[in-house]
């Protein structure tokens, strides 16, 4: 159906190529899904399928891609769109009307279909996708699942015979994500259409793929899910416990994994080691923040009520809920410079909300949820520089930290050239430079793969070393289990439950990461089983 | 014989139709400074948009629109005190007169205040807000949305920019929130251009990186597949519309001002209206695009529209007919006639002889 033949290709001006010889062919009605680190040519593979590259982001294309035999070089995207439907991965930037119908209707304007055909079409695509309730709602009043849900019935209602879906979920919650995820697997196996997505969240999508592609550096690899994820750079946290137990063909579900556990099991012994505090840690000594009764109202809806939350010093605490539960708003709160309409919040001794914003900054710093809104300057070095003048602090503080966290960033680079890994950790350097007692991010692990969470992970947990009284607002499980000491589960604006990160975790199905439905209570992760092994 | 009578179902009316009728009454406001029908057709405005509006965001609008009508009949007023120039008789209040250096010969600050002075400024200024607010009731009952989707194939891309432009603002100003919440996370240099450029920046590129993103969605969906013209035909469309739309301007000027010479009013209306229309012809023939669920002109839409133009047509008679009715002298009290009368409670037929309009927002009654 598809085939690509010795397609390489580079963006103007850039010295490596993105694409090299990439050899590959998709039947049809086949599922396959792409798997690579951020930056490694997921998205500008799919592209060539539809003509986005090189029609719209320039660039030499060399070599062949072919759909049903036919090259598809000259034919610009809008040729291909009744053909190949194309998923972005923020589904409100790829909007064009304002209502759900119309969204669907869109692209059957564009083809110059009958009004009859465009009404079948947008009911059946409303029922098979399950939105038939939105149908006259406007696009913004959604939530992140639907809008997407939406994004993809926009393009099916063309009824491509392909459809390519580029992170479809890398800007959404979980529970939005499982949404989507679940619709493009009924999608799959209802509409026996030709799919290609990429995905950083393998443990969904792995079970249903019939082919797995791993792009590293511009070359592709492709076979058997299985096969292919024993030598993955990314791979689920089951995988990861497959890999190191040994396991041939390796696990690719919670189920599959459980049902090999015996052998394993009596290897690792009875008690799991402590999950995160490695030796040598620092004890907590004290608090570093402590919240009581904090409230915050927009309007007639209270937003956090009543939440009291203590941050240790040298440890992380985790605030985990849905969408809309409340997290943000605690932690601007906390922060100082967010609304507070009740309540105390204490930092050695003071209260960041009754500081200017300078000095509310050197006790609580805040990673906003969009981190790049504090970036402004054209180099990393400008921005490092600027960062140490705002805070007072020595020349090259800001530098001397980034290179802690992420070393090896060349100063002149642009910003938005970072990878999203290195942007936040230039971000959190900027934030640290003015020696804040408690740092807090906000949701940052949106966007990143699995390498650079794990890296982000090392930098919590040697800001924790360093005294650091740390928060973080995620709906990330399994981050949450690699980095927290205490969790916080927030619905409506409540703490629902709250306590060490074990038992909070442990207590709720729908919050245990993979290892524990594994391997049961105790177990949060694949690290925890490595030291068991030794 | 003929289909069975069906029940009169909610609907939304074209949003075309309330346009006319709105532009009608508007028309008929700026042919009249009788005060009695300027209220009337403010409060048949009225009524038309309470009983047939949705609950629409752009809906809730006209209150703004009766405010800002208010507000204009206030400065008439307040301007003719300032500026009297006291002509009339009825002496209300005598205000010392402003010397005016010789530069500004002419002009009168102050003086003498009148009661004809004061009612002419506010039979003009209820004009005025009369006008206005006809315009709002239009932009409260008509989706705008759904007028730009029914614009004529020609003007096809323009619309959309006009839609994409509407959802993006908000977006905007959103984004701009953001960016200053967390620019004090920053620390604050304090003002001028670098704050300035610490706000601009990062929005910037937002909107940028949204715009790309936008665009590579539409082109995936296939737009602009139709509708390349070759070079030639492109330019005689382009001169077919442009001279056509400055004989529609002028053309309705002149209909509008009763002073301009009459020979520019119809023949230029006409003459616009058909240079405009081959234009829309020529442009839209090699368009290959078709509409979702166009909003139809059915009865109810044509007696909405007609309506609209009924009253603009009999305020013109009425004008011609009976100047003391049409512009009262601030002397004496207004007359009316009943024709003048029919006319402007006329307008007041959609609020009860159309379909109600179906809620965008209100969820569905349970059953």
């Amino acid at each position: 159906m598809i085939e690509w033949e010795q397609v390489s290709f580079a963006f103007d001006g850039a010295e490596r190529p993105t694409l090299r010889q990439v050899d590959l062919e998709v039947a049809e009605s086949e599922m396959v899904l792409l798997a690579g680190r951020t930056g490694s040519g997921k998205s500008t593979l799919l592209r060539t399928v539809n003509g986005l590259v090189p029609h719209f982001t320039g660039g030499r294309l060399g070599g062949e891609v072919r759909i049903d035999g036919r090259s598809v070089r000259r034919r610009t995207p809008r040729e291909l769109a009744d053909v190949v439907g194309y998923v972005g991965q923020d589904p409100v930037t790829t909007f064009v009307t304002d209502v759900v119908e119309e969204e669907l209707a869109y692209g059957m304007e564009q083809l110059g279909l009958d009004p009859q055909t465009m009404r079948r079409r947008v009911e059946e695509t409303l029922d098979l996708l399950g939105i038939a309730d939105l149908r006259s709602r406007p696009l913004r009043t959604l939530s992140g699942g639907q809008q997407q849900r939406v994004a993809i019935g926009a393009v099916l209602t063309m009824h491509p015979r392909i459809l390519v879906l580029d992170e479809p979920t890398s800007a959404l919650d979980p529970t939005a994500a499982e949404d989507v995820l679940s619709t493009v697997s009924r999608l799959v196996e209802d509409l026996g259409l030709t799919v290609l997505l990429a995905e950083h969240r393998l443990e969904r999508v792995v079970p249903f793929a019939d082919r797995l592609v791993v792009i590293e550096d511009g070359a592709v690899r492709s076979g058997d899910p299985a096969e292919l994820l024993a030598s993955s750079p990314v791979a689920p946290p089951v995988v990861e416990l497959g890999r190191l137990a040994g396991w041939r063909p390796l696990p690719l579900t919670v189920r599959e994994a459980r049902r090999r556990t015996g052998g394993l099991r009596d290897r690792l012994g009875d008690a799991p080691p402590a999950a995160r505090r490695g030796p040598g840690a620092p004890e907590p000594r004290g608090a570093a923040l402590v919240a009581r009764g904090v409230v915050v109202r927009y309007g007639t809806t209270v937003a956090v009520r009543e939440v009291s939350v203590a941050v240790p010093r040298g440890e992380v605490v985790a605030v985990m809920g849905r969408n809309g539960s409340g997290k943000s708003s605690l932690l601007w709160a906390l922060q100082g410079t967010g609304r507070r309409d009740g309540g105390s919040v204490s930092v050695a001794g003071s209260d960041p909300g009754a500081l200017a914003p300078d000095r509310a900054r050197a006790l609580v710093g805040l990673v906003p949820q969009t981190a790049t809104d504090l970036l402004y300057l054209e180099t990393v070095e400008a921005e490092c520089d600027a960062a140490d003048r705002q805070s007072d602090a020595g020349d090259g503080t800001c530098r001397s930290i980034l290179d802690r966290l992420a070393p090896g960033i060349d100063g002149e680079r642009h910003p938005r050239d970072l990878s999203e890994g290195q942007r936040l950790a230039l971000v959190l350097a900027i934030v640290l430079a003015a020696r804040p007692a408690v740092v807090a991010l906000d949701e940052p692990t949106r966007g990143l793969d699995y390498a650079a969470k794990e890296q982000l992970a090392a930098i919590l947990t040697d800001l924790t070393r360093r005294d650091h009284g740390v928060v973080v607002a995620t709906h990330d499980v399994e981050f949450v289990a690699s980095v927290a000491d205490q969790v916080v589960v927030m619905a409506g604006g409540e703490v629902v439950s709250a306590g060490p990160t074990v038992r909070v975790l442990a207590e709720s199905p729908a919050f245990a990461p993979q290892l524990s439905k594994v391997l049961g209570d105790g177990w949060l992760t694949v690290e925890q089983v490595r030291q068991a092994l030794l | 014989m003929g289909r069975p009578r069906s029940p009169v179902l909610p609907r939304d009316l074209h949003p075309g139709a309330w346009w006319i009728w709105a532009l009608g009454l508007a028309a008929a406001a700026s042919r009249t400074t009788n005060p009695w029908l300027l209220v009337i057709i403010v409060l048949v405005a009225s009524v038309t948009v309470l009983s047939r509006r949705t609950d629409a965001p752009w809906a809730l609008s006209f209150r703004l629109y009766l405010a800002l009508g208010l507000f204009v009949v206030c400065l008439r007023v307040v301007f003719r005190v300032l500026l009297g120039g006291g002509y009339g008789d009825t002496l209300l209040l005598d205000l010392p007169l402003v010397p005016l250096p010789d530069w500004a010969a002419g002009i009168t600050l102050l003086g003498p205040v009148t009661a004809e002075s004061i009612l002419a400024g506010l039979y003009d200024g209820m004009r005025l807000a009369a006008v206005i607010i006809c315009v709002g009731a239009a932009n409260s009952l008509a989706n705008p949305r759904r007028m730009l989707a029914s614009l004529p194939p020609a003007l096809y891309e323009v619309g959309t920019a006009v839609v994409i432009a509407l959802s993006l603002f908000p977006q905007l100003a959103e984004s701009v929130q953001r960016v200053r919440r967390a620019r004090r996370l920053r620390g604050d240099p304090g003002r001028g251009v670098g704050a300035l450029r610490r706000v601009v920046v990062p929005v910037l590129e937002d909107a940028l990186e949204r715009s790309l993103a936008l665009a590579a969605s539409m082109d995936a969906r296939g737009y602009g597949r139709a509708g390349e013209l070759p070079a030639g035909q492109r330019r005689v469309t382009g001169a077919l519309l442009v001279t056509g739309l400055l004989g529609l301007c002028v053309g309705s000027y002149a209909f509008l001002d009763a002073t301009a010479p009459r020979s520019l009013s119809w023949p230029m209306l006409v003459g616009g209206v058909l240079l405009a229309g081959a234009g829309f012809v020529a442009a839209g023939r090699r368009v290959h695009r078709t509409r979702y669920r166009p909003d139809s002109w059915r009865a109810a839409d044509v007696l909405t529209a007609a309506t609209g133009v009924a009253v603009a047509v009999l305020v013109t008679v009425v004008a011609a007919g009976r100047p003391d009715v049409a512009i009262p002298d601030p002397a004496a009290p207004p007359a009316l006639s009943v024709l003048a009368l029919v006319a402007v409670m006329l307008g007041v037929l959609p609020a009860f002889a159309t379909p109600a309009p179906i809620s965008l927002l209100r969820p569905e009654p349970a059953r």
